[in-house]
Order: structure tokens, then sequence, then C-alpha cells
């Protein structure tokens, strides 16, 4: 003990550590202190705890055993998956019409009001056809879909289920130089993808987080859901095809859209591992919690209120000055066109290259604030421009765009697009926040845009070499 | 009267916050741990017209340093320390979230074991002996569910006896190998001069050990921000101290 010295104030912690270091001796200790706690665990559990039935323990591992199995790990993940966009689009398809038929209903009544108040053209303009026009599309578009959507998903995840996609997920990510804890944090962006940035912070390793931060918004969050849930909806399912046939190739579309991000996310992953971020995966311990017959009326509610209603909020409130602002736009003429027109001009011949046109790179470039808002401010800046059409279903949203020379290859592109590009303006702030680095945020949208130009690029370039469209 | 403070800790998935959203209800409030980048929740309840501060500490499975979510709990409890640390347990994988409770009390003894889900346990057919693990680990032991409601006024009466220090635990002390043992009498007498009196001497000699660098970081910001404990308060509680 003597031979040992030991002084005071902080200083001395140093010299205790290489004390403690020299009477280690080697690596072995941890493991020890593990396993003495164990030890202990074990016997206090082999004394107090007694089981009547051991089969009703092994449910859980019964179930895991098909869930996270090699061979069919995958098809269940998908099958939940489909039925999940299933029920959605099915149950989605009505309420929506509805909605949108009851502000079609409302708004010739507030033009009626106008009328008779003999209110300035333009007041009416920026009011109705702006604002309320603007909002009650986000609305109707956006509120059904996620009112089925998220309270489904929320009550998957409590059954206990997302571990499981984890677990299955683990070994790709793995193979492709990242954590595993990276598929849960992929699997927080199908909710968010600003949040998801912050729940990065469960990988420790700093190399490995930065892979999950910079492909985390290859996953589709819940802004981008209804762009896609809507435009697969209508035009991915083919002309002639109607009822339940319809709403399974559209469910079958959406999931090849998810697999795409996760094989974009996996591809990125791999390729950083192997230039910008070498390294080795480390390892962890993944648990998987017991299934849990979940609250469903609490937990309906709950995301309802959480999920759901914040990201309405969210999408009004940016969407309503948006719709404005795309009115004013498309109404203020310089030159005989509007400054819209002028501005999607602008952008009209690199868009054509990427098979879309102008409005929309510029729906995205506006809805950088918010990825909820891009497709209202498509859709107010198609109708400012002079093609009028009374919006009260959701047909006639087709045959707006179809009016703008869409077709399967501009709604295609724009659902990759959508997918694929940088991150909203919230996401891109944590990400600066997280990691101090204006280099990797700055990355951080760059690298997906390129992807997204290059993907929709070779796509629209592809199907007019083989004149599919 | 200064209000108790409760730290919850507990594996995740045990209910730990459920738990702690029933006590405080809407009065809490969520941040980050002061240059951490841990999120943590803070929240007040009352029991027998005695005000309490929650504390919801990160969900680990250990406090050995493995993440900043481990770092962050372990340095609550040592450099905070909690009136009651409350360890929140899965009452149907015992054995495993067992581990943390044993570590928590390595640090101190002013904790509540709260057995959690005990509702999901009984429908699997687990039936646990309180008093056995109480007995074992020496400090109340209180089976509870979080999401039905059930005895939630015994835990708070086990705190309340913890917290005003009625009563006295007498933690379990694991004995591990002899070669970690000598290694502990070895660095105790060091240790506690070192550091003082105030934190747990025995458990930081195992952390050294181990060679927790984190550890030693977070001592020495914390013991470069404020006074060291006087050494001399040790020798006068009969510890010798060596030169």
């Amino acid at each position: 003990m003597e031979s040992l010295p030991a002084t005071k104030g902080p200083d001395a912690l140093q010299s205790l550590l290489s004390a403690a270091q020299k009477l280690a001796d080697g690596g072995t200790i941890r493991d020890e202190i593990v396993s003495g706690i164990y030890g202990v665990s074990a016997e206090i559990c082999a004394e107090a705890v007694s089981y009547q039935d051991r089969k009703k323990l092994n449910s859980t591992y019964k179930l895991d055993n098909i869930a996270t199995s090699r061979i069919w790990g995958f098809p269940i993940m998908l099958a939940i998956l489909g039925v999940v966009f299933w029920i959605t689009i099915a149950g989605a398809n009505y309420p929506s019409s509805w909605l949108a038929s009851l502000f079609g209903f409302i708004e010739g009544y507030l033009t009626a009001g106008f009328t008779a108040l003999h209110a300035p053209d333009w007041l009416h303009g920026v009011l109705v056809l702006g604002l309320y026009r603007g909002t009650s599309w986000v609305i109707s578009v956006m509120l059904p879909p996620m009112m089925i959507f998220f309270p489904v998903f929320a009550l998957l995840e409590n059954f206990g289920y997302l571990p499981r996609v984890a677990f299955n997920m683990d070994r790709l990510f793995k193979k492709s130089g990242g954590h595993g804890k990276q598929a849960l944090t992929m699997s927080m962006g199908f909710g968010c993808n600003a949040a998801a940035i912050l729940s990065t912070r469960i990988i420790e390793s700093p190399r490995e987080r930065m892979l999950a931060i910079l492909t985390n918004n290859f996953v589709p969050c819940n802004g981008r859901w209804p762009t896609l849930i809507l435009l697969a909806s209508l035009f991915m399912a083919g002309g002639a095809a109607t009822g339940a046939f319809r709403t399974l190739t559209t469910a079958a579309v959406l999931m090849g859209m998810v697999l795409i991000g996760i094989i974009v996310t996996l591809s990125v992953s791999w390729v950083l591992s192997k230039t910008a971020l070498r390294g080795v995966p480390t390892h962890y311990t993944l648990e998987l919690p017991p299934y849990r017959r979940p609250q469903i009326w609490k937990t309906i509610l709950i995301s309802s209120k959480d999920k759901s209603l914040n990201v309405l909020t969210r999408a009004i409130i940016v969407a309503a000055p948006a719709g404005i602002i795309t009115w004013i736009l498309g109404n203020v003429f310089i030159g005989g066109e509007s400054v819209l027109n002028h501005m999607a001009a602008f952008f009209d011949p690199f868009a054509h290259l990427l098979g879309m046109d102008g409005f929309i790179i510029m729906a995205f470039i506006l809805g950088l604030p918010a990825n909820e808002i891009v497709l209202p401010i498509l859709l107010m800046g198609y109708m400012s421009s002079g093609a009028m059409v009374d919006i009260d279903s959701l047909g006639s949203i087709k045959e707006v765009f179809l009016s703008h020379g869409w077709t399967w290859l501009t709604a295609l592109n724009m659902m990759l697009f959508s997918l694929l590009h940088y991150p909203c303006g919230t996401t891109l702030v944590n990400i600066y926040k997280e990691t101090k680095s204006l280099k990797w945020s700055v990355l951080s949208a760059v690298i997906p845009l390129g992807i997204a130009i290059g993907v929709t690029f070779a796509v629209a370039q592809l199907a007019q070499l083989f004149g599919w469209v | 009267m200064t209000p108790y403070t409760v730290a919850f800790a507990g594996n995740p998935n045990t209910g730990k916050s459920t738990l702690f959203n029933l006590l405080t209800g809407m009065r809490q409030h969520t941040g980050n741990w002061a240059g951490k980048t841990v999120i943590t929740a803070e929240g007040e309840f009352t029991h027998n017209n005695r005000l309490y501060r929650a504390i919801d500490l990160p969900g680990t499975y250990s406090l050995y340093s493995n993440s900043a979510d481990e770092e962050a709990a372990r340095d609550y409890i040592i450099f905070e320390q909690p009136d009651v640390t409350l360890v929140v347990l899965d009452a149907t994988s015992l054995e495993r979230n067992l581990n943390l409770a044993l570590q928590v009390l390595e640090i101190t003894g002013r904790a509540v074991v709260c057995i959690n889900l005990i509702d999901e346990a009984h429908k699997l057919g687990i039936e646990i002996n309180l008093e056995a693990i109480s007995a074992r680990l020496g400090v109340p032991v209180v089976a509870i569910s979080a999401r039905n409601k059930i005895g939630i006024e015994a835990l708070l009466d086990q705190i309340e006896r913890v917290a005003s220090g009625t009563y006295t635990a007498e933690p379990l002390h694991i004995a591990y190998n002899e070669e970690i043992e000598r290694g502990i009498a070895q660095l105790l007498p060091m240790v506690e001069q070192t550091v003082g009196r105030s934190y747990p001497a025995r458990w930081i000699a195992l952390r050294l050990l181990d060679g927790d660098e984190s550890l030693m970081a977070s001592l020495q910001n914390r013991m470069n921000s404020q006074t060291i404990p006087d050494p001399k308060e040790a020798v006068r509680h009969g510890v010798t101290a060596c030169h």
C-alpha cells in the first residue's frame, strides 16, 4: 500500500487511475465485474422468483423466431408495411373526397358573399382563391391519410414490432459499414427527420453517427407521406384499374418508394464508410422487449393529437401565408406574364431534363421550410396561372395536373425527388446544432440533392429513350 | 421545506416514463442536461403534503459509461446525490433488470426498488417474493403497475420513508472475486483521500480498476469547480489515510 503514491487535488486522479491500471493489469476486469453482478442477480431471482408456467413466457420467443427469422423476417416486414399502406389508402379515399367537396361547397358561399359585398377582385383572389383554397386543400388531402397512417403505425410501435425491424435491418447496416442502431434512427425518420437527427445521439461513435445523420432523410417523413400517397393514388394505379386492385397497386408503389429509400440509405452509407467516413462498425446490444398488447384507444388519441394535428397545424401555418404569396406571385404581371410564370419558366429547361417542370422545382425550393407545403404550393401555382378548375373532388386535382402536361413520369419523378432531395429546414438546423460543422451540414443537403437530381435525370432520360412517355 | 429529490433510473422499456408521467402529470418540463446532449424531464409531485422534485434519468442498462446516456445517469446519482434513487424494473424480465439495481445500490443506499408491470408478470405466471428481494437488497421493494395505477400509494410511502431517513438502508454489497477485492482494498484509502467522503469510494475504486476514464473526467470537472472535501474529515471517521 505504501508503494502507491497518493496526493490531494485533481492531479491526484490521474495518478489514481494509473495506480488502478497497474493493479488491474490486463483487460479481464470488466468481465469479472459483470459476472459478479450477474451472479448476484441470478441468485436473487432463483430465490425470489417462481414461474408457474414456462410455456407462457416462451410465446415472445416463439413469435420472435418467426418475426426475426432470416427467411421470414423481411417478407413479414414488407407485408406489414403493405397492409399499413393499404389501410391508409383505402380508408383515406372517401373522407378526402368528402372533405374536398365540403370545402368546395363552402367556397361557393364565400365567393357569393364576396360578390354580394362588392368586394374587389384582388381581395377575393387573395383570401378565397389563395388563402382559403390553399389551406382547405392541405386539410382535405393530408388529414384523412394522417388520421389513419399515424395511429396504425403507433399501434405497431406499441405492440413492440419496431425493435424487430431494427433487428432485421441490423445485418444490412453492419454490411454497409454503419451502426446497427442506424436502423432505429431510420425508423424514427419515417415519423420526422428533424426528430430522428436528435435520436442519432444513441449512436456513440461519431463516425457512425454522422452516417446516420447524413442518410436519415432518405426515408419519407410525415411531411412527405401525403405527397407520396396522393401522387401514387392519382397516377400510379394505371388507367383501367379500379377498386381494390387500384388500392393494391398504389400500396405497392409506396412500398417501392420506401424500399428505394432504404437501398439509397444503405448504398450511401456504404460509399461513405469506404471513403470520407472510413472505419469498422462497433458492436452493441439490442434489446427485444416483450410484445405487449397496445392500449388501443389511448394510442389512437395520442397519435392523433401529437402527430396528425401537429403536422397539420404546421402545414396550415406555413401553407396559409404561402398560399397568399403564391397567389400574389401568380397575379402580379410583368411584361404580360405573371411573376410565377417567369420563375417557373426560368427553371423549366432544367426541370424538363429531370422529367418535371419549373413549377415543381419551384415548389420544392419554396417548400424548404417544411415538406408539408410542397404539394399545396405546387397546386396553388398551377391554379393561379390561369387554368381555373373547381376543386370539389380529388379527381379534379388530377385534372389540374393533367392540364399542365403531367404524365406518369412526372408523378414518378416528383415522388422520387421528394423522397431523395434535401431535408427540410428544421432538419438542417438540427443537423448543424448536432454536428457543429458547417461542412457536414452543407453536405447533408448537397449529397441528397445530387442523388435526387441524378436519379430523376436517369429515369427521365431512360423513359424518353425507350419511348415510354 | 426544500423538496425531496427523487431520481428515476431504469432500463429502457420498463415503463419508467409512464410512472414518471403518472406521478408528475402536467407538472413537468423537458430540457437538456447541462453540457450534455441528453434529453431529460423534470417534474414535481406531492405526497402527504410534502413536495418532491422528480428527475427522469435516461433509460440505461448499466452505469458503466458506455454512452452519453449512461454517463448522464451515473453523474446525476453520484454528484447530485438525490434524496431517493428510484430504480424501476420490469417484472417480466427481472433477472436482467436487477443488474442496474445492483449497480445503483453500489453507489447509494438511498434507493427504492420499484418492480413495474407486475400485472403483466402475473398474467405470465411469474410470482415474485418481494420480501425476499428486499431482504437481499437491503432497500424497500414495491411492486406496481404504472399503467393500471396499482401499488402507487405504497410506492410513495416507501419513497417518503427513505427520503426522510426513517428507513436506513443496509444495501447489498457485491463480493467480487479475490483479485478485484484486493484491488479495491488497495485503492480505497487513496480514493477516499483524493475525492473525499461524500462520494461512494468503493464504487469509484471499482470503476478505476475497470479503467473508466469518463468517470475520471467527470470527477476532475467536479473537483475543479468546487473545493475538495477536507481529507481530515476522513481521518476523523476512522479511516486511515496513507502518505
